[in-house]
């Protein structure tokens, strides 16, 4: 079944308000937009996600950023990511696939259909916005390259450029920066591979050219500017389960109920506004109806 | 000779020791502020980025660390430099205590909005906050005594001994900074470095 949401940043968010500042869906007019996005989309069987009232800003999504790979404040990778070059760009394939190689990038987009997604993002740090996407399903790209049966697990790995990206200098983390889906994660049609947002290219801060969302699992999993996906049979290592085990698990899937050593998950702050309100995390971030049958079997606290 | 190579320390902080006591003691309060107003100004200027409320909240927090490590610094600054601040010690004192206090309403208001089950279980179950809520309590006590009425009270020795709870609250305050950071961080641990390097020099009588 192809994946068509119908839901639109454009459904929720005025052009000409997102460019300013963040908008707050509400009154008649905001109303309406939602019964679309509730209403309609749930009819289909399609996305909707409980709490998404508001879209974020594009101030909001491009100044408040984890990229460690341009430094550990968080307005540090606005400040310093333009240093970047993501022209050209190519994407290694290679593992269990048939037909490995060098993707150019112009080379995969030509290949795959392009489509809005309004996801949640829930980061590990319990704060969440609401992101407008464009990009393509995960799968697309990887039916492409072939999966051979034998392939359990999806392994992504950023760039490593230290002269571009300064934060690589210091070992806070063992570059490069590596993630990991099991396979069927990787194939779910909510798995994208963004390639922009409000409908522009994606800003470099936010993982250009092309990054990983997975909407059901803590932000840390959607990993940045990819150059690099591998087919495996084994589960690959990722980078903050490998910096603190007790800490990430390898499939951090959003979850109220596992408490992270740090930080509680029971409730997150919705950045935007003058301060930001505190609202319940939803198991999977409300995208259980499409992924809850992936781990039927699994107990989440301990595989969490 | 010797003097030209190494000059007595008391020697370089003599003109500085006699205009800072000319500095009152208030005025250190006012300066001591500041900070505070600064981000109150940024705050109303839309200056602290899409999550005011978490840069309130570090701000604070670090600034109530330095200040903390400041009055720390005191008794090895006479010691080793001759630099005399201890007229202003209880003025830094109550600032650190109110960038903490400060710290920890942000947190519980604006961060975590009164959700008490939460506060609790955050307590209880995740190491820094249960070490930053230690090193909280260990400073109440001080803030409260830090007037001369209780030093009356207590007694000049019993009131130097309580306020030695600074030497275990100030440590855990670094640490729960490096806690709070992701990975290794190398700021959090030249403040926590720095804090031992203070303590280790009171052993020297």
């Amino acid at each position: 079944m192809r994946f068509k949401p119908d839901l639109k940043w454009s459904d929720v968010t005025p052009k000409a308000d997102f460019l300013n500042r963040r908008q707050l869906i509400k009154g008649a007019a905001g109303a309406l937009a939602l019964g679309g996005i509730g209403g309609a989309a749930h009819a289909k069987g399609q996305y909707a996600v409980e709490g998404i009232d508001e879209v974020n800003s594009l101030e909001d999504i491009t100044s408040y950023n984890n990229f460690y790979e341009f430094g550990t404040g968080k307005g540090d990778p606005a400040q310093y990511a333009h240093a970047l070059t993501t022209d050209p760009w190519t994407v290694k394939i290679d593992g269990l696939v048939d037909n490995p190689g060098d993707y150019d990038l112009a080379d995969i987009l030509a290949n795959v259909d392009i489509e809005e997604r309004i996801y949640r993002f829930r980061c590990v740090e319990a704060w969440s916005m609401v992101i407008p996407w464009n990009g393509f399903e995960l799968r697309q790209l990887l039916e492409r390259a072939g999966v051979q049966s034998s392939a359990k697990y999806v392994a992504f790995e950023t760039l490593v450029r230290p002269e571009e990206m300064h934060g690589q200098r210091s070992p806070i983390l063992d570059w490069p920066y590596r993630e990991g889906l099991r396979l069927d994660e990787a194939m779910n049609p909510l798995t994208l591979m963004a390639t922009g947002l409000y409908g522009e290219d994606l800003p470099n801060q936010n993982g250009a050219p092309l990054r990983l969302v997975v909407p059901w699992k803590y932000g840390f999993k959607s990993i940045k500017s990819i150059v690099r996906i591998t087919l495996t049979d084994t589960q690959p290592e990722t980078s903050w389960n490998m910096q603190n085990p007790r800490e990430y698990g390898f499939y951090s899937n959003v979850n109220p109920e596992v408490s992270h050593p740090r930080w509680s998950q029971a409730s997150e702050r919705k950045i935007g506004g003058f301060f930001a309100s505190r609202q319940d995390t939803l198991m999977f971030n409300g995208y259980g109806e499409y992924v809850a049958d992936m781990y039927a079997d699994m107990d989440l606290s301990a595989e969490f | 000779m010797q003097q030209v190579f190494a000059p007595n320390m008391q020697q370089i902080f003599m003109p500085l020791n006699s205009a800072t006591r000319r500095l009152p003691v208030w005025a250190v309060y006012l300066l001591g502020v500041l900070p505070f107003v600064w981000l109150v100004v940024q705050l109303f200027t839309g200056q602290l980025g899409v999550d005011p409320v978490k840069a309130i909240e570090h701000a604070l927090g670090l600034y109530g660390l330095y200040f903390l490590v400041g009055g720390l610094a005191i008794t090895p600054a006479r010691k080793f430099l001759g630099l005399n601040l201890i007229k202003y010690r209880r003025a830094i004192g109550v600032l650190s205590f109110f960038y903490v206090a400060t710290h920890l309403a942000v947190w519980l208001v604006l961060d975590i909005q009164l959700r008490w089950g939460e506060i609790w279980d955050d307590i209880l179950k995740r190491p820094y906050i249960t070490i930053g809520m230690l090193s909280f309590l260990a400073l109440l006590p001080l803030a409260l005594t830090s007037n001369n009425a209780s030093v009356r009270k207590l007694g000049s020795q019993a009131w130097r001994n309580l306020h030695k709870l600074t030497y275990v609250a100030v440590p855990l305050g670094a640490v729960h900074y490096i806690m709070i950071v992701k990975g290794w961080q190398i700021e959090p641990l030249l403040w926590l470095g720095a804090i031992l390097v203070l303590l280790f020099l009171r052993r020297f009588r």
